[in-house]
């Protein structure tokens, strides 16, 4: 397994919040290979979210990369979540939860009457905050996908194998497959659980916080699998930690949440979406400024 | 300043235990006598259910022989024995176990897993089942008799119609339960299938009930103990107490051990009292190792996520 060249970041504890705004800004990877303008696998214009009468999301028109890593970033609260969810439709799952505006994939709307939310699932992989395998074998947590899907796969072995393969984590579980995999530990199961959705041959996989329950070595495996990801994915990732989103990711948007005066609702808004060189190194908003730089969130 | 400070709260302490001290006594006294009547409570019921097993254990430990299980049903007390009923038993409990199962565990995935919360007609059929689970056993064997009289069944003392009944009477049982233990699968797992781009029924199939199933199995082996001491539906249906034959199918005619045991109590001789007593022990053998086996599945697989 090939280490990346900033893997020694995060050796470095995180400076204090009272140190200089300069010094707490993250280690800027560079990127040149990304493109001014993405070359868009989903897109989201004027996107809302409502959860009743409540609006979680205002207005989001954002577009994510092909085979880029993209960090959604913000306080909490600020609908990050919300808004991951809508791009595989999970959010459908929310009795109250009602969208507004338009995400689409490759150019097809996701949300138009004829559009299947099973379907988009299957192309939209979802990785959770908290590791959620199965409680079933490694081997059976990994088939789970492409038997519910009915893929044709030529071998079911070696499609596991590939999987686990892909997901850095078939040397420490192939003696056990058939063990059940809450044995396994907890970044070893986000592992897992990132193995599982790769199962399915997704094109894009959205993770929420997928590292904020691990520990700073399981952390640091879990950002150079997404690295390696980036070749046949494309990777959307909310993130707490803006050192996480500085190493990974090729594009990053900012997130905060504006009080509306009247209601006193607390509605996420899209400040600022860029490179994430630019976000890091030159914000062109202050209050992306401020926010990377720790004085607020 | 340090002084003063040390003073007052020395002062407030002091009028704390003055003051409190009659009303903790009088508080104390109180939870001691309250603690004093649990317990005496607790030790009425113990020795009640001592009492009861210990002189059951007595009277039928001398019929506590192997004729017990081979023999039937005769007016020589000497040669009866429950094997009828026994196979009865496991005939109408079998029965019954795969009419309620598959039903309550259907019904208790509809309710939690598809219907919608908020409509009317769903939370009434909510309140329903739980009214049912509370009602007196001898309704649901009116129910079965009549329900078999609407087909046209003449002779009611079947297999199928014992099960009948004591399917209806654990079915609400089984629903709540069943309802319980998928309630305690967490969301994230259900999730976690539905993100693979599993469907709603998939989901349900694959994930939520296999780990749902040792909840589902400690209420359904604890409805299934009580379905098996029950009398009354039974007895309603004209369960009878003298069988010559080994019950052998859905319509054949039965009997099971509480209607056995009900009728060797009714007899005047003392030696079908021994013959009720060790039929008892049988029974209360049976369901101490249902429970058992509740229990055991329940602590086995507690909270594995
Ligand atoms: N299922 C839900 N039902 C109602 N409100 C929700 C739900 N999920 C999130 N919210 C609300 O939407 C807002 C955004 O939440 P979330 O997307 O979780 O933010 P973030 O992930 O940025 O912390 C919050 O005010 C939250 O209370
Ligand atoms: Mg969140």
């Amino acid at each position: 397994m090939t280490t990346h060249p900033h893997a020694a970041a995060i050796s470095v504890p995180s400076p204090a919040r009272s140190a200089t705004p300069l010094s707490t800004r993250p280690e800027i990877r560079t990127h040149t290979e990304v493109p001014d303008v993405p070359d868009p696998v989903i897109e989201c214009e004027d996107l809302s979210v409502y959860y009743g009468d409540f609006k979680a999301v205002t207005d989001v028109s954002l577009a994510f990369g092909h085979n880029e890593i993209t960090a959604l970033i913000g306080p909490s609260g600020c609908g990050k979540s919300t808004l991951l969810r809508c791009l595989n439709r999970m959010n459908d799952l929310v009795d109250s939860a009602r969208v507004e505006g338009s995400v689409r994939y490759w150019g097809q709307d996701m949300y138009a009457p004829d559009a299947d939310a099973i379907e988009v699932r299957r192309r939209i992989g979802m990785v959770y905050q908290k590791p959620n395998p199965f409680p079933k074998s490694i081997y059976d947590n990994i088939a789970y996908g492409p038997r519910v899907t009915g893929m044709k796969v030529d071998s079911m072995d070696d499609h596991v194998e590939q999987a686990l393969r892909d997901a850095a984590l078939w040397d420490e579980v192939k003696d056990k497959l058939k063990q059940n995999a809450y044995g396994l530990s907890g970044g070893q199961q986000q592992r897992l659980c990132i193995a599982r959705t790769i199962a399915v041959s997704p094109d894009v996989i959205l993770m929420d916080e997928p590292c904020s329950a691990l520990d700073p070595v399981a952390t640091l495996r879990i950002e150079e699998l997404m690295l390696q990801l980036r070749a046949d994915y494309t990777i959307v990732i909310v993130t707490h930690n803006m050192q996480q989103a500085a190493r990974v990711a090729d594009r990053t948007a900012f997130f905060t949440a504006g009080v509306n005066e009247i209601t006193g609702d607390r509605t996420g808004v899209l400040v600022e979406y860029d490179k994430t060189s630019r976000i890091f190194g030159n914000p062109a908003n202050s209050r992306t400024e401020d926010y990377i730089s720790g004085r607020f969130g | 300043m340090t002084s003063t400070v040390a003073a007052a709260r020395k002062g407030a302490s002091r009028t704390l235990t003055s003051t409190g001290g009659v009303r903790s006594m009088w508080g104390k006294l109180r939870s001691l006598g309250f603690l004093v009547f649990l317990w005496i409570s607790l030790l009425v019921a113990l020795i009640t259910l001592v009492v009861l097993i210990l002189d059951t254990i007595r009277t039928g430990a001398t019929r506590l022989d192997t004729r017990l299980f081979t023999e039937y049903p005769s007016s020589r007390p000497a040669e009866a024995g429950a094997r009828p009923a026994i196979i009865g038993s496991a005939w109408v409990i079998g029965a019954t176990a795969a009419l309620a199962i598959p039903l309550g565990v259907a019904a208790a995935v509809h309710l939690e897993e598809f219907a919608n919360r908020h409509s009317k007609v769903n939370r009434y059929v909510e309140v329903l089942v739980q009214n049912l689970a509370a009602i007196p056993s001898i309704i649901y064997g009116m129910l079965a008799l009549s329900t078999l009289a609407l087909m046209g069944v003449s002779n009611k003392n079947i297999v199928i119609g014992g099960a009948l009944a004591l399917a209806l009477l654990i079915l609400p049982v089984i629903i709540i339960s069943t309802r319980e233990a998928l309630r305690a699968v967490p969301r994230e797992m259900r999730q976690g299938s539905l993100a693979l781009g599993a469907t709603d029924v998939q989901t349900v199939w694959r994930t939520t009930l296999p780990a749902a199933i040792p909840g589902i199995a400690t209420g359904t082996i604890l409805a299934l103990s009580r379905a098996l001491g029950e009398a009354a539906p039974l007895l309603l249906l004209g369960g009878l107490v003298f069988i010559s034959f080994d019950p052998n199918g859905l319509l054949s005619g039965f009997t099971t051990m509480p209607i056995q045991i009900f009728g060797w109590t009714g007899n005047p001789q003392a030696e079908f009292h021994e013959l009720a007593a060790a039929a008892s022990i049988v029974l209360l053998v049976i369901l101490l190792a249902m429970n058992g086996l509740a229990i055991a599945i329940r602590n086995r697989y507690q909270r594995r996520w």
